[in-house]
């Protein structure tokens, strides 16, 4: 059946209609669907781990046992699952397993801009790279035959563009898999040196397998056209490609990133005039050109950084570049920012009034760095509040431990929080960390983590208690506080960075976009009694703004939360309900 | 068919989803091939946020890139200003009249312009203006100006009125049904 289809809900058809048993994965834009679609599907177990190392652990041990795996992370989580992924190319499969790695470039949503592809080449994994959605679901299945007949796990790249746009797929059935049976064999999935010095051979042996199927694997293919410039290019750049050029190039585009091939870009080579190579981030295809000795162009004339699109293309290529209007009027910027309601809005204001130095994490909260809170100092990666917390505190000592925090949301914490917080209690340093609890992973789209007490299907599940964790690790002081009280916050960050030993405050409020969360009725402005002071602008909430001097509520975002009315000196904020 | 081009632009959070998912079910209906490229993650956060629907023969590029777009459909004043440049020298722009101030407005770092609709006529734009927000609200909900603004673009469109209400009907849940009729009538009367 014919559908319209986003690019990681094809994947998730991909890998139902491959007859895949169980998926683990921690969410992170853009890969997030591909695992939310798959729960869809009652034949296939899914869950949310802690993190993408776990996640990617867990689908080993699955195909292991016999059955199809897969696991689905951002670029940066492939970062973390990287141990196990390096020493599975050693190992290698028992039934197939499959590793979903969706890259961001432009950063929509990230931290960097890295290009994953550099993984595949130094795992010495296969990589299939998808163009559009008919591709994810072709390649999601081609991906498991790939694994189980090499041996090896499997990347299936994603980004953005194909991640997040929808296109027309063709679905089929599921064909379901037997199980392999599970042999033991220590010389093959025991990676200690004696074994793993015999498994480096295989793996050297199964690249050149490899790279012999690349010369020939359908999912490479040649379509010439004009043979004044030919372009080698792959994902979403192939579909920019295409656009402006159609068929007055030839176009060599690879669906197998890793390995590239050598003799099918050597022919295509001298089929055309000049070499030119489209990939976005970094030159890798290009610069296999050049070992192999081609004059090739590329990151000469194209930029590492940031997306491609159609006029970018035309624009460096010689293709005709669309313009449009403008008016004359500057439009200001509207970036992203804290939701009206955002329990971490008061935490935040109570770091800033009191200068401190916070060193942040990745999540929602990371826009407590957008004036005018300004409230952060340092965002790294997933965990890194706390460890550098503890750094930053050893390197100070006194002068920094009265003042410094770490933030850290409640995912991210479970994700990789805890070890650095092992590390503060373990090396003592006396470090205040807040745990920004809002029962939810919130960037993401609202996924369920450890702390939640639900499972991926919102069916009851494990939840750990986050008080008793940071006890069993040594904290004695461990405090909750609820962030729309500024008072109570106020006291308690003043407190734990005044006393002389580690403390935990866990900033305790379920995220304002949560279903359940039952809200206030929405607050309005006494224009009367306003003196137009700006205080209740100091917290940046979107619903309020200055009007003719006076601050007014916007009441379709107000979800009374109170916060602006703990700032106000005259009264002037009032429930809209009681005055009604 | 050449590829036509529609973006949808707003303010994260507006609905802008159902919107595109809505177009995407209707012209593929239609026989066309269709891309729909979306936006999820950080920008989602309040931030200004823009959904590509493209439709022909052959779609290639899931992105309208400037000077490109047959129609923008705008939730909101300042962001049909701010995607202007990305409308084609003779396409269409349909907005809701909805202004939204950004931060850098709220905390007075930056201010929001005047007369916009007049000034991207002005630039030669042709601009179809409504109060989605009002027509939403007399539908039942603030939350239908996605619908609204559906019903208004259904005005350009060469379709029969079965094939737009075949595709509410596949795309909006069964009890918010009835109010999203009303909306997309409105829009289109208006």
């Amino acid at each position: 059946m014919k559908q319209l289809m986003l690019g990681n809900a094809a994947v998730a058809r991909g890998l139902y209609e491959a007859g895949c048993c169980v998926i683990s994965s921690y969410p992170g834009t853009p890969s997030t669907e591909i695992t939310e679609e798959a729960v869809k599907y009652p034949e296939i177990y899914c869950e949310w781990a802690p993190n993408e190392k776990v996640a990617m652990e867990t689908a080993f041990g699955a195909c292991l046992a016999g059955k199809r795996s897969f696991c689905a992370m951002k670029h940066v989580g492939l970062n973390v699952a990287a141990d196990p992924l390096y020493t599975m190319s050693y190992t290698g499969v028992n039934a197939g397993m499959v590793i979903g790695v969706a890259d961001d470039p432009g950063m929509h949503s990230s931290q960097n801009e890295q290009d994953s592809r550099h993984h595949a080449i130094a795992a010495k994994v296969p990589m299939l790279e998808p163009s559009d959605s008919a591709e994810a679901l072709a390649f999601a299945k081609l991906a498991y035959e790939l694994s189980e007949e090499f041996d090896t796990p499997v990347l299936l790249k994603m980004c953005t563009r194909v991640a997040h746009s929808q296109s027309i797929v063709e679905t089929a059935d599921r064909a379901e898999c037997a199980v392999k049976p599970y042999e033991k064999n220590i010389a093959k999935y025991v990676m200690m040196p004696g074994n793993a010095i015999r498994r480096h051979p295989f793996v050297e042996e199964r690249a050149r397998k490899l790279q012999a199927w690349a010369e020939t694997a359908p999912v490479n293919r040649v379509e010439m056209g004009g043979t004044k410039i030919g372009i080698i290019t792959s994902s979403t750049s192939y579909q920019y490609v295409k656009e402006v050029f159609g068929d007055t190039v030839s176009v060599l585009k690879l669906g197998l990133a890793n390995p590239l091939p050598v003799k099918l870009i050597q022919d295509f080579a001298r089929k055309v005039e000049k070499l030119v190579v489209v990939e976005e981030m970094d030159p890798i295809i290009e610069n296999h050109c050049k070992v192999l000795g081609l004059a090739v162009s590329g990151k000469d004339v194209l930029p590492m950084e940031g997306e491609f699109s159609q006029n970018l293309i035309a624009e460096k290529l010689g293709g005709e570049v669309h313009t449009g209007r403008t008016i004359a009027d500057p439009i200001p910027p509207r970036p992203p920012v804290m939701c009206a309601g955002c329990p971490h809005r008061g935490l935040f204001y109570t770091l800033s009034k009191n200068k401190c130095t916070v060193l942040g994490d990745i999540g929602c909260y990371t826009l407590g760095a957008v004036a005018p809170l300004a409230a952060m100092d340092m965002t790294l990666c997933m965990g890194a509040s706390i460890s550098a917390v503890h750094g930053f505190n050893k390197a100070l000592g006194a002068g920094s431990e009265g003042r410094t925090v770490a933030v850290i949301g409640d995912s991210t914490f479970m994700h990789s929080g805890m070890t650095g917080l092992a590390n503060i209690a373990y090396n003592q340093s006396n470090s205040t960390v807040i745990i920004l609890d809002n029962s939810i992973t919130g960037m993401t789209g609202h996924q369920q983590n450890p702390t939640t007490g639900y499972n991926i299907k919102g069916d009851p599940a494990g939840k750990i208690d986050l008080e008793a964790l940071c006890k069993a690790m040594g904290f004695a002081r461990v405090r909750v506080v609820d962030p729309y009280d500024l008072k109570e916050c106020d006291a308690a960050i003043k407190e734990e960075l005044a006393v002389n030993e580690p403390s935990v405050i866990i900033s305790r409020r379920p995220c304002a976009l949560l279903k359940y969360v039952k809200h206030e009725a929405p607050l309005a402005v006494d224009p009367v009694k306003c003196v137009g002071c700006r205080s209740c602008m100091k917290i940046g909430c979107p619903a309020i703004s200055i009007k003719e001097g006076k601050a007014r509520v916007d009441a379709t975002l107000c979800v009374g939360c109170g916060v602006c009315q703990q700032l106000c000196g005259v009264k002037a904020f009032q429930s809209a309900k009681k005055e009604g | 068919m050449e590829t036509k081009n529609i973006m949808i632009v707003g303010v994260g959070g507006q609905g802008s989803l159902l919107a595109s998912k809505l177009l995407g079910h209707l012209l593929m209906e239609q026989g066309f091939d269709v891309k729909v490229s979306e936006v999820h993650g950080m920008s989602q956060r309040g931030g200004s946020v823009v959904t590509y629907v493209r439709y022909g023969d052959r779609v290639d590029s899931p992105v309208i890139d400037k000077g490109e777009a047959d129609y923008i459909v705008s939730f909101e004043l300042l962001e049909a200003a701010r995607w202007l440049s990305y409308l084609k020298p003779d396409g269409q722009i349909v907005t809701s009249t909805q202004q939204i101030d950004p931060m850098p407005v709220i905390t007075g770092a930056a201010s929001y312009p005047e007369d916009l609709v007049e000034k991207m006529r002005s630039a030669g734009a042709k601009v179809d203006a409504l109060d989605c927000l009002k027509l939403a609200e007399e539908a039942g909900s603030a939350k239908a100006v996605n619908i609204v603004l559906m019903g208004r673009l259904s005005h350009y469109f060469d379709l029969p009125d079965e094939a737009w209400q075949k595709s509410l009907e596949a795309m909006v849940p069964p009890k918010f049904l009835e109010l999203n009729k009303k909306a997309f009538e409105l829009g289109k009367k208006a």
